[in-house]
């Protein structure tokens, strides 16, 4: 009932995606990479695994259409 | 370093409360009966009931507990997945769902209504109620206290946004916009947990290396050390964990809690609920990799770069706050510290702070940006826990307390407007609950071992109600009132070692057994509450008046006719998905073992 849930969910984890790769790209070379994460710069990494995901899940609520 | 999240970190946790609130708004033009804001208008496809039955378990004090559980305990976890959940899930989508789907009962304690009589469904509708809103407000005060120490955000604005963000969403978009929101808070959980999960493993040198570095064989098999009590960290032998987990406790949770159920009952068809639990059982298989893992690696790293925040935030003054926080702790998870800043000993060594594993892990491996979505994480799985609380609440006190004894005759419109007043006060009564916790913590501790009582005989009387016509409504709550004596007498009447009488049981005066571990006592009150319900529904039973059979139709086993599956693709039935999780959930066990 109401509406696909697929859309939100896509459209969130879309834009997180675009969010944490702008600011990984922006931070690109900081220490807090090499702090935390073990010198990877997991903020564009795993950004771009949300935006698929978050791309993925809106292109299914299409599918059905 | 401190935990100091920036600006990108709030922009996410705000993005993700505009959204669930906007599901919550978009969601409110179509609430226009009671059915369509109690049970989502029977109307959820099974994928998303069964996304939500799995999320709306996954409270903070799960994720939380889990990690520290982890910690403590290793791999043997993931016997609170695997044996004790995933068989209940199956056998309550694959048997009971007939029943409760079938019998177009509104809510658990409305199947006890329309099985036995009106004594046992008061009983159960009433301590459910209860036991909601007190829950609830113990998972917040967790909450807040939480998100104080690690972030030193005010503990009374944390637990207000969060409670009122739920209010909002759940009262504006009934069970349907908790059920949504429990499915992207799901995905949440996921996509915020497997990247902690792969940067720790990735620390230690993967399950070798975190193997190696746990060093206690104990820690890293699941059943190899169950053979005797005293040979596994848990101090619970195979029988315990097998009867009082996976059997009394796990069953008596997954198959008759309504807070689960709900999402089942939702479904838009009879095998969408039966196939609800089952969905539920493939995410809830894998879940001790997201949860457990992380509570395990904090207990074998270092960083020399996380210390101590609470003098800044006058948590602890002066001179014990100059030592690092860390001193005497394990991995990055710290001791306990009373309320003069210093250490708390039990037995001459340092007490951990178990449950700050999974929060620090997060504190440790993610740098801003990433935390943001961590939070988030963990913010989602506590409004889920929140949100399942709320609506099943809601649901109970409107349907089986107001109407049922209250007020009988009125319009369908009136109980819509009771449903979303129950929301506000239900969540008032909660938001009380944990501040009375945060002053005086004894009074939870005690509520929650009433609550254990009154929980752990209810299989016995589902069981026989759903399997034997013969129960009858005498049986049912005699059995259930003697099965929470029997839970109650057991706990006081053991302890577990090196407790003293008290809230951790003994209080009845002489001490008959002593356990090795808490678990191991709290298992065995199960245990014996189930047996006790049993016996003694039984014998009542045959003592009273059978219903007649006529009546029964739909509500038991053997009178109902088997549910139609000739349409569905092999992949559709439920008995089917049963059995390929089965066959996972062995080798899973195997492979672990």
């Amino acid at each position: 009932m109401g509406f696909d849930i697929r859309m939100p969910i896509g459209m969130l984890f879309t834009l997180f995606g675009i969010l944490l790769i702008g600011y990984g790209a922006a931070t690109q070379g900081s220490a807090m990479y090499a702090e935390h994460s073990l010198g990877v710069n997991m903020n564009v990494w795993w950004g771009g695994v949300l935006l698929v995901f978050g791309l993925a899940m809106i292109g299914l609520t299409r599918m059905r259409r | 370093m401190r935990p100091e999240p920036h600006l990108i970190d709030y922009a996410i946790i705000l993005l993700y409360f505009a959204f669930v609130l906007g599901i919550g708004f978009v969601l409110k033009k179509h609430m226009k009966t009671s059915t369509d804001f109690f049970l989502s208008g029977r109307s959820i496809p099974a994928w998303i009931a069964g996304l939500a039955f799995l999320s709306a378990n996954l409270g903070a004090q799960e994720v939380i507990g889990m990690g520290a559980s982890g910690a403590k305990y290793g791999i043997s976890t993931s016997h609170f997945y695997w044996i004790g959940a995933v068989p209940a899930m199956l056998f309550v989508g694959v048997f009971m769902m007939p029943f409760y789907y079938g019998s177009r009962a509104r809510s658990v304690p409305e199947y006890l209504k329309l099985r036995f009589d009106e004594k046992t469904r008061g009983f159960n509708a009433i301590s459910f109620a209860v036991m909601t809103v007190f829950s609830s407000g113990v998972s917040m005060y967790a909450m807040g206290k939480l998100l104080q120490l690690l972030l030193g955000w005010n503990f009374t604005a944390a637990i207000l946004i969060s409670a009122l963000i739920v209010l909002a969403y759940t009262s504006l978009g009934g069970l349907t916009s908790a059920i949504y929101n429990e499915v992207l808070q799901f995905f949440l959980i996921v996509m915020g947990f497997i990247p902690l999960v792969y940067l720790g493993l990735r620390d230690v040198g993967g399950w070798g290396g975190l193997k190696a570095r746990i060093a206690n064989d104990a820690m890293v098999h699941s059943w190899k050390y169950m053979g005797h009590s005293n040979a596994n960290p848990m101090g619970v032998e195979w029988f315990g964990m097998l009867m009082g987990l996976a059997f009394v406790l796990s069953f008596g949770y997954w198959c008759t809690d309504f807070l689960v159920v709900q999402r089942a009952m939702a479904a838009d068809s009879m095998t969408a609920a039966r196939r609800t639990p089952v969905i539920a059982a493939f995410p809830k298989m894998v879940f001790p990799f997201l949860v457990i893992l992380p509570g395990m690696i904090a207990g074998v790293v270092t960083s020399s770069k996380l210390h101590d925040t609470r003098a800044e935030q006058g948590i602890i003054a002066g001179s014990a706050a100059q030592s690092s926080f860390f001193t005497g702790g394990k991995g990055i998870i710290p001791p306990k510290y009373d309320a003069a800043g210093n250490p708390v000993k039990a037995d001459g060594k340092v007490v951990l702070d178990y449950d700050l594993a999974t929060p620090m892990m997060l504190v440790r491996y993610f740098p801003s940006g990433l935390l943001g979505l961590g939070l988030c994480a963990l913010i989602a799985s506590f409004m889920s826990g929140m949100a399942g609380n709320t609506t099943a609440f809601n649901t109970v006190w409107t349907y089986d307390i107001y109407q049922s004894y209250i007020n009988k005759t009125a319009s369908d419109q009136h109980y819509l407007w009771m449903g979303r007043a129950a929301t506000v006060f239900g969540l008032a009564i909660s938001l009380m609950a944990a501040f009375v916790a945060k002053e005086f913590n004894n009074i939870l501790d005690v509520l929650q071992l009433v609550f254990a009582f009154v929980n752990a005989p209810l299989f016995a009387t589902f069981m026989l109600g759903m399997f034997w016509k013969r129960t009858t409504g005498h049986g049912a709550f005699w059995g259930l009132l003697g099965g929470t004596a029997a839970a109650a007498t057991h706990y006081g009447l053991t302890l577990p070692a090196g407790a003293v009488p008290g809230v951790k049981g003994g209080y009845l005066g002489p001490i008959l057994h002593v356990y090795p571990s808490e678990m191991a006592q709290n298992f065995w009150t199960a245990i014996f509450a189930w047996v006790g319900c049993f016996t003694l529904t039984v014998v009542i039973s045959l003592l009273t008046a059978p219903r007649p059979e006529e009546e029964l139709k739909g509500l038991v086993y053997s009178l109902t006719a088997k549910p139609e599956e000739g349409g569905l693709k092999w992949y559709q039935k439920p008995a089917t998905l049963a059995v390929i999780v089965l066959v996972l959930l062995f080798g899973l066990n195997l492979v672990f073992w």
